[in-house]
């Protein structure tokens, strides 16, 4: 195999790309294969002599050096630079062979919470589940259930992944413990390999918890939104009392067993909220004065018109501040050293990897959540959404109903990003954003196009300034994740 | 000249698979041998090497045993795996024993 030309006389054109210019090459990210390579200027003049279509043929033999000209044509081509410009190679809807294993369970351990927060979609106003239709605790029965079914429904796999989640998942902390027991003495049966996560907003932290998250090398996620100010305005406990004085000595002390014990990077989950827009000096406060290991941001899910919901200029301030966080990335990069910032770090790993996603994320596909009384939905945030139900724990995964929605939800499907460079990371974007927004789950989140077009152009300046400066850096990113 | 440098995981895949036109990615290349109907005995598909249908492959069968043998093309051929294992063991060289293949009826 040595060339993609067509056998026949066909104008080629430059296929859609994206371009960071470095230091001694552009890099070029080709939006149909998700490569990214570097060109200099003559292989970057080749590219754009077919800003035009024309006939390659044509244009081989027309100013001598005729090897040089087709070799450099069929890598372009190859690369997915350079195309047939005659006709159109649709993004085709397939998906892989169903029934998808499992990978991945999350667990709603709780519905019950013991803040409220003033943005909470699942009791706030954007609710998607139908309340008071599960159980306040999930039960050990049901736990066991759905342990089991990740256990028959993930053939094929090594290691699977279970994520507690809630509410307020601590409020449920022995069946945490008896579900990791549990699974560990089913894996260890299996040869399979268990790993653990959990979500939490940090106020039960004891010694005890402390100690078991640790020791079974749980990846932590804690929920904290900033400052004094910030964190006791949008997540107060139910009384109305601020939390922030009250998670942070459980917070360090949590980091500093952890960090002894080498487990894994504990990582903060910001919301960003209209009234929460101040990035850096939140950033400071988590990676600077806490020591998280990654500070990861999310603006807020909201129907618009909430007033926590974010603004254009919001979303404009919101890219500044990541612009000045993606500068200090930069500089430690170029050190050699790791940055906190995992919006970022996430964004290049994948940039890295060549992701290309024909689904937005891995809901319905490896991963499906479960909710309180055992009902299976597409991911956590749509579990008791009796619309969304995908089977329960004792009767199975309801394959036609996952296979319609992974049907409808590819992107292939999404006729509106069919012209869009940010297609192989986004894919239309988070379902249950979608779900809020317009009242269907496989709508591409159009409200977010331009922000996340400017956050990808970021992404790729930023793997362009690293890859100039400490081209080792990315070595960190070769293993499959 | 002009230089392209495949960066990020795809990028190497692609090159290394079409290692020619990458002056870079010689290092990349695929230890495997080449595979493919072109690369053996037979002379091509829809078009022979001379790029006319005079010299295609003739009779079919051998078309057929090629798609068993030497390219993975299963569809149009008995399923030797499981069904049909032995379909093709009185063929020994295709090319002298291209009448002894069986037919097999599903």
């Amino acid at each position: 195999m040595g060339s993609l030309r067509l056998g026949y006389a066909v104008n080629y054109a430059t296929a859609q790309h994206r371009r960071a210019r470095g230091k001694d090459m552009t890099y070029v990210w080709a939006t149909r294969s998700a490569a990214l390579a570097g060109l200099d200027d003559a292989a970057l003049a080749v590219l754009d002599s077919f800003a035009a279509p024309r006939d390659p043929e044509a244009w081989f033999g027309a100013e001598g050096a005729e090897d040089e000209r087709r070799k450099s044509f069929d890598a372009l081509a190859a690369l997915g630079l350079l195309e047939p410009a005659d006709f159109r190679v649709p993004i085709a809807p397939d998906l892989p062979a169903l029934p998808y294993p499992l990978g991945t369970l999350v667990l709603n351990v709780t519905n019950k919470c013991n803040l409220s927060c003033s943005y909470c979609y699942e009791y706030g106003e954007d609710r998607i589940n139908e309340s008071s239709r599960g159980p306040a605790l999930m039960s050990e029965e049901t736990a066991r259930q759905a342990v089991d079914l990740l256990f028959k429904d993930s053939a094929g796999r090594r290691n699977l992944s279970i994520t507690f989640f809630g509410g307020e998942t601590l409020l449920n902390f022995p069946l945490i413990k008896s579900v990791t027991e549990y699974a560990n003495a089913k894996a260890r049966g299996e040869r399979r390999r268990m790993s653990f996560a959990l979500t939490t907003n940090a106020t039960l932290l004891t010694e005890e918890v402390i100690d078991f998250l640790t020791a079974e090398h749980f990846g932590i996620n804690i929920s904290i939104d900033g400052p004094r100010a910030t964190q006791d305005a949008q997540r107060p406990f139910l009384s109305g009392k601020g939390t922030h004085d009250v998670v942070v000595p459980k917070i360090q002390r949590l980091i500093a067993v952890n960090r002894e014990r080498g487990g894994r990077p504990v990582g903060a989950r910001v919301t960003v909220t209209a009234q929460s827009a101040d990035v850096q000096t939140i950033y400071q406060h988590l990676a600077g004065e806490l020591g998280f290991d990654a500070v990861g941001f999310a603006p807020v899910t909201s129907a618009p018109g909430r007033d926590y919901a974010l603004t254009g200029e919001n979303y404009f301030t919101l890219l500044q501040a990541f612009g000045v966080l993606a500068d200090d990335f930069v500089s430690a990069a170029s050190a050699g050293k790791n940055h906190a910032f995992s919006n970022l770090n996430d964004l290049l790993r994948e940039l890295h990897q060549g992701v290309n996603k024909a689904h937005p994320c891995g809901a319905g596909l490896g991963l499906v959540g479960v909710s309180t009384g055992g009902e299976l939905g597409l991911c956590h945030r749509f579990v008791e959404s009796g619309e969304h139900a995908i089977g329960t724990v004792t009767s199975g995964l309801d394959e036609e109903r996952r296979r319609a929605f992974l049907e409808a939800g590819h992107v292939g499907t999404k006729v509106s990003c069919h012209d869009c460079f940010a297609r192989p990371i986004c894919s239309g974007g988070c379902y249950h954003e979608a779900w809020v927004r317009y009242a269907d789950a496989t709508q591409p989140n159009l409200h977010s196009c331009e922000w996340i077009r400017a956050w990808l152009d970021l992404g790729l300046i930023t793997y362009a300034r690293i890859m100039d400066a400490n081209p080792a850096f990315f070595t960190r990113y070769e293993e499959a994740s | 000249m002009s230089r392209i440098t495949p960066l990020n995981r795809k990028a190497r895949r692609i090159a290394a698979r079409f290692a020619g036109s990458f002056a870079d990615a010689h290092a990349l290349a695929p230890q495997d041998p080449p595979l493919g109907c072109t690369t053996i005995f037979a002379p091509g598909w829809e078009v022979d090497t001379d790029g006319g249908t005079a010299n295609l492959c003739t009779p079919i069968e051998r078309d057929l045993y090629d798609c068993h043998h030497s390219c993975y093309w299963p569809a149009q051929v008995p399923d030797a795996l499981t069904n049909s294992p032995n379909w093709a063991q009185s063929c020994g060289a295709p090319v002298n024993d291209w009448s002894k293949i069986d037919l097999v009826f599903p």
